[in-house]
């Protein structure tokens, strides 16, 4: 007995409360979303809120299991959990059962099972198993690449279902690895690279290219001190654009602006060249190179979408992205979620009050969309609180896993963090359309039972590890 | 050990102060400054009015309209903006009663509170503006226009397909659609629903709490407008449809005519048929269900989805793939005893050359042919010289769909090599196992489509297009590109001089012939009798031909369920349609006469 007691003692009591109350707001919000004046019980099985109840008790029965399982079950048998998962993956591809268009669900009874949910869980472990090892450099390029590989498998798996959602989310395992030793320009080329696919499947390349350009030169002028040369630099490019634009409309055809910029931007590659050997700067190289790298993937990403790209693969990432959310506008869906988030104000429309969330125009409005209900029944005080509570649990994960004696334990910690951080910013960032829209839940506050348990394993097994942290074993 | 890394927790809790600066900020910026989005306590409500754009129309090859639009109005209502009304005025200016007022209510009610649904479905044009004039007294309602299909002429409904509701399948798979939206469900209208859709587009108003629009939300700046639907023009010849529907009417079968230099489906009859504007509005169900029971099958396309045994018809292939695997040659002769071993035949001369083998449609000549074919000394086993015979079938386009802009064709069966072995053994069949093959009988099954098809490739002398019944769908006016490319046989253009030759005497030939009286005077058909064998009762009428024979305009297949041997009555229904199409006219009044007044399903229903 004297075993449970120490962890009764040794167990994060406010991770648990925050947990508790983030699972409890959930709950009134899924109410609020379906909230129907006819059907007022609160307990009716037959709608989400009822539904949502026994998953919620289901939940805690999970939690108190995992607290109860002895913590080094989770170190030794990561790779048993992570190729079971693995399995199921497979799996669910061949006898899984489609629902909207994704092979995603296994299902028993009526009770859905997305074994997706649970990858993430098992992947955290198998990547704290390997990392752990003192002998793992992540500088070394095969052991990172082994690293990659162990999230990038359940990923493709995913990606087969297709649920490009849910494998979106393992990108967090990036700020795991990089917390672990990785270079840090692979987390900024990484972040760069996603960031500049995004901009220019939605924008205009050339948009985009200027866009690069104009920063690349500000970076230079602010660190250098040097304000002539860049300026002079920056009027004879803009001359030579503009010289070239003219004589390919007026005079004689050179292929277009698309030609006259790329010829400048070798010309500036010149004067730069000459810059930098003057003040012996060679961190402008640096930018000058990732500049032109930038440039040439920015047009890569452009000639592969538009021209290697099947339409219905463009139609699937212009979903993904948005663009073609709802084929009735542009950004359809994002407009209802804007209108009912952005209807509420400063204090809300009040708690089952809200009338836009009732419109059932976003779909899954209690699924990936319940931030709406909380932007537009407790308005931007409730946004504010509710953000609140998540950097709460955030700023404590990172304080547990800093505790951590054992590298493992550590690294799990940072792997719940990364991921949960990833749900909270994608999620609510879509919904007001600060991202694209992605359909993936809002920890424990979106609608539905998978998801709920996987993040809850998740959690719980950290709090496990994290209860044992002064028994020095692992 | 200290960790060398310890420090980048910092940059970690920096990003999640960045992020959530960024989100709070946003956050900020859409519910406290920019107030837009803020409704007053006035116009607390939203109203999004969809509008349905008319949906394209459809024309045949010569530009005659087949399909247009009719305006039809619904009732909507939103139940949450529904305050207290006179329920007894509503439910007399509707038509309706108070009981059924209540059901559609609960029913709205059910869907959503705020949303709209469909309360009164395509209520009349007087309806529409005695309830229009009264509307503003009953807030929560509103009418919603939209159209519905009118047809010119009341033929071409398996080509032409019809629109119904959307089921909860597709409003589930497919954000575009919201329940009670229209969807192409079969036809020309489900192949072609993206371009005849066009684009809805929405409105959004506020809306007091009086039902009353107080204006644009945001100025208009969130609507999107419109876009009507793209006309299409189909390859079908309205009147040559029309002709074929009416020759085959009481019997029961199909009719597929195709150009064979463009692979254009000129005409495609699936008797007994429909009227398609059955299925429009609101008695579409009822007739629906009435069509659905209905015995003889009218909303089964036999031409795309009954599966014959080709039987004779299937004679010149088996003598073109003889002769490219040059296993005879046209002057090659076979004796007939007649018969061969186990199979019968007819008496007529004997022996015979390929062309007169296929005029007299000698079941021994095609057994020795097919026989030779599958032991041919170049192939190691009869099931590898079976596999190449197999190929040229599938590149005549049989035992695969033949991927038209067709919904529901089905691919028929050619079995595999694997399917003898599975059944007698590995090694253990040979040419005399399968020999009924060679005639057109046994396992294979064929689409009266696919056997058009195939008419087509031997009037083009070794190449097809995959049969179409669209020219030109969108903008462009442009035939889609995957109708343009020509699909070969593999077989040269010199070994269908014999075949064509033999098809030519089939109808012009002495006596023996197996189709003479069925000539048109000035052009030279070229055809094959064939009887598709029949376990449920008397066997099929089949006829395959084109004409004119060397530069052909037309290529059909025809077939007549129950009637017996092919000339009998397949082969005239052809001859007709082909003089209709190529001349205009017909100058055998007799032989008109004589199929219309034929009942055939009368005849099968005494039985
Ligand atoms: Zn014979």
């Amino acid at each position: 007995m004297k075993r449970s007691v120490n962890i009764l003692l040794s167990v994060d009591w406010l991770t648990i409360g925050v947990y508790l109350l983030l699972v409890f707001l959930g709950w009134l919000n899924i109410y609020a979303a379906v909230y129907d004046e006819q059907h007022p019980s609160v307990i009716d099985f037959s709608q989400r809120y009822g539904k949502q109840l026994v998953w919620v008790f289901a939940a805690l029965v999970i939690a108190l299991i995992v607290m109860l399982v002895d913590n080094r079950i989770y170190f030794f048998f990561s790779w048993f959990i992570y190729g079971g998962v693995v399995l199921l993956l497979v799996l669910v591809l061949i006898i899984g059962k489609e629902i909207n268009g994704a092979k995603a669900w296994f299902e028993f009874g009526g009770v859905g099972l997305q074994p997706s949910e649970f990858a993430k869980f098992a992947t955290a472990l198998v990547v704290a198993r390997y990392l752990h090892s003192p002998a793992i450099n992540l500088t070394r390029p095969r052991d990172l690449m082994t690293a990659v590989a162990l999230f990038m498998t359940p990923v493709m798996l995913i990606i087969l279902q297709p649920d490009l959602g849910t494998a979106v989310v393992f990108i967090s395992f990036f700020f795991v690895l990089f917390r672990a030793g990785m270079s840090p320009y692979i987390l900024f080329s990484g972040l760069l690279m996603i960031i500049l696919f995004l901009l220019t499947i939605l924008f205009d390349d050339l948009f985009v290219a200027i866009g690069l350009v104009i920063l690349a030169f500000i970076i230079v002028v602010l660190q250098s001190r040097k304000f002539l040369p860049p300026l002079t630099g920056l009027a004879v490019i803009a001359a030579l654009v503009a010289g070239g634009w003219l004589t390919d409309r007026y005079l004689i055809n050179i292929g277009g602006i698309e030609v006259a910029i790329i010829i400048s931007l070798l010309i500036a590659g010149l004067g730069l060249s000459w810059f930098i050997f003057r003040y012996k700067l060679k961190w402008v190289m640096v930018i000058y190179l990732f500049l032109l790298g930038s440039i040439m993937y920015i047009y890569t990403v452009d000639y592969a979408f538009n021209n290697l790209l099947r339409p219905h693969q463009q139609t699937r990432i212009n979903i993904i992205l948005g663009i073609e959310s709802d084929p009735l506008g542009k950004g359809y869906n994002l407009n209802q979620s804007l209108i009912s988030i952005g209807s509420g104000g400063f204090s809300g429309k009040g708690y089952l009050q809200g009338t836009q969330t009732k419109f059932r125009f976003v779909p899954e409005q209690s699924t990936d969309f319940i931030f709406c209900t909380v932007g537009e029944e407790w308005g931007f005080i409730g946004s504010i609180a509710v953000i609140g509570i998540y950097l709460l649990l955030f700023f404590r994960l990172i304080v547990l896993a800093e505790r951590q004696k054992s590298a493992f334990a550590r690294i799990y910690g940072y792997s719940v963090f990364s991921i949960l951080f990833f749900h909270f910013f994608i999620n609510i960032g879509m919904t007001i359309g600060l991202v694209p829209v992605i359909g993936i839940p809002l920890p424990f506050l979106s609608y539905g039972g998978s998801s709920l348990w996987g993040f809850t394993i998740l959690l719980f097994v950290f709090l496990r590890l994290d209860a044992s942290r002064t028994e020095y074993l692992l | 050990m200290k960790d060398p890394f310890i420090n980048r927790k910092y940059i970690l809790v920096l990003m999640i102060m960045l992020a959530s600066l960024m989100l709070l900020a946003r956050l900020f910026y859409i519910q406290v400054i920019d107030d837009s989005y803020r409704a007053s306590a006035e116009s607390n409500v939203l109203r999004f009015v969809t509008h349905y754009p008319a949906r394209g129309l459809i024309y045949d090859r010569n530009g005659r309209l087949l399909v247009s639009n009719k305006a039809a109005y619904d009732v909507m209502v939103i139940p949450g903006q529904t305050t207290v009304l006179d329920t007894v005025e509503f439910c007399e200016l509707a038509g309706i009663t108070v009981e059924s007022f209540r059901d559609r209510i609960r029913v709205a009610r059910r869907y959503s509170r705020m949303a709209p649904s469909v309360f009164l479905k395509q209520i009349s044009a007087e309806t529409f503006g005695v309830l229009q004039e009264k509307m503003y007294r009953f807030p929560g309602f509103y009418v919603q226009t939209r159209t519905l299909r009118e047809y010119a002429k009341p033929v071409a409904a398996h080509i032409l397909g019809y629109v119904g509701e959307v089921d909860d399948n597709i409003v589930h798979s497919n954000p575009y659609y919201k329940p009670g939206d229209y969807i192409g469900i079969t036809g020309i209208e489900k192949s072609y629903e993206e371009q005849l859709r066009g684009r809805k587009g929405v409105n959004i108003y506020l809306v007091d709490v009086h039902g009353r629009i107080k204006g644009s939300f945001r100025d208009g700046e969130n609507d999107t407008v419109a876009f009507a639907g793209s006309d299409i023009v189909s390859t079908i010849d309205i009147d040559l449809q029309e002709y074929g529907e009416l020759l085959m009417k009481n019997k029961s079968g199909s009719i597929v005519a195709i150009e064979p230099s463009t692979g254009e489906v000129l005409a495609l009859v699936s008797s007994p048929g429909y009227d398609p504007s059955l299925l429009v509005g609101r008695v579409r169900s009822d007739n629906f269900r009435q069509l659905e029971q209905d015995t003889l099958k009218p909303l089964f396309n036999r031409a795309l989805m009954a599966s014959y045994p080709p039987g004779s018809t299937f004679k010149p292939v088996v003598g073109l793939i003889a002769l490219q695997e040059k296993v005879i040659t046209a002057g090659t002769g076979f004796g007939c005893s007649p018969g061969y071993l186990f199979v019968g035949c007819h008496s007529h001369p004997s022996p015979l050359n390929l062309a007169d083998a296929i005029m007299h449609s000698c079941n021994s000549y095609f057994c020795q042919a097919f026989r030779r074919t599958l032991e041919n000394g170049v192939y190691s086993s009869v099931s590898e010289a079976y596999e190449r015979w197999r190929k040229y079938l599938t590149d005549f386009g049989f035992g695969n769909r033949l991927n038209t802009d067709f919904t529901n064709e089905l691919p028929g069966f050619i079995p595999q090599s694997t399917y003898y072995d599975r059944y007698y053994g590995a090694g253990r069949w040979r040419a005399l196992t399968v020999i009924s093959l060679g005639i057109g009988q046994g396992e294979i099954g064929t689409t009266p489509l696919q056997m058009a098809s195939m008419t087509a490739a031997i009037a083009n002398r070794g190449y097809f297009y995959t049969p179409h019944i669209v020219r030109s769908a969108g903008d462009t006016g442009e035939t889609p590109t995957q109708f343009t490319g020509r699909h070969m046989t593999g077989i040269d253009s010199t070994n269908f001089i014999p075949v064509i030759e033999g098809m030519d005497l089939v109808v012009s030939g002495g006596p023996g012939a197996t189709a003479r009286h069925i000539g048109i005077p000035g052009v030279t058909i070229c055809g094959k009798t064939g009887t598709a064998e029949n376990p449920h009762g008397k066997d099929h009428s089949v006829f395959i031909a084109f004409a004119p024979k060397e530069s052909p305009r037309i290529a059909i297949a025809v077939y007549v369920e129950n009637a017996g041997f092919g000339s009998t009555m397949a082969a005239p229904i052809a001859s007709l349609m082909m003089e209709k199409y190529l001349t205009g006219k017909i100058h055998n009044r007799w032989r008109e006469e004589n199929i219309l007044g034929l009942n055939l399903i009368a005849v099968e229903e005494e039985r």
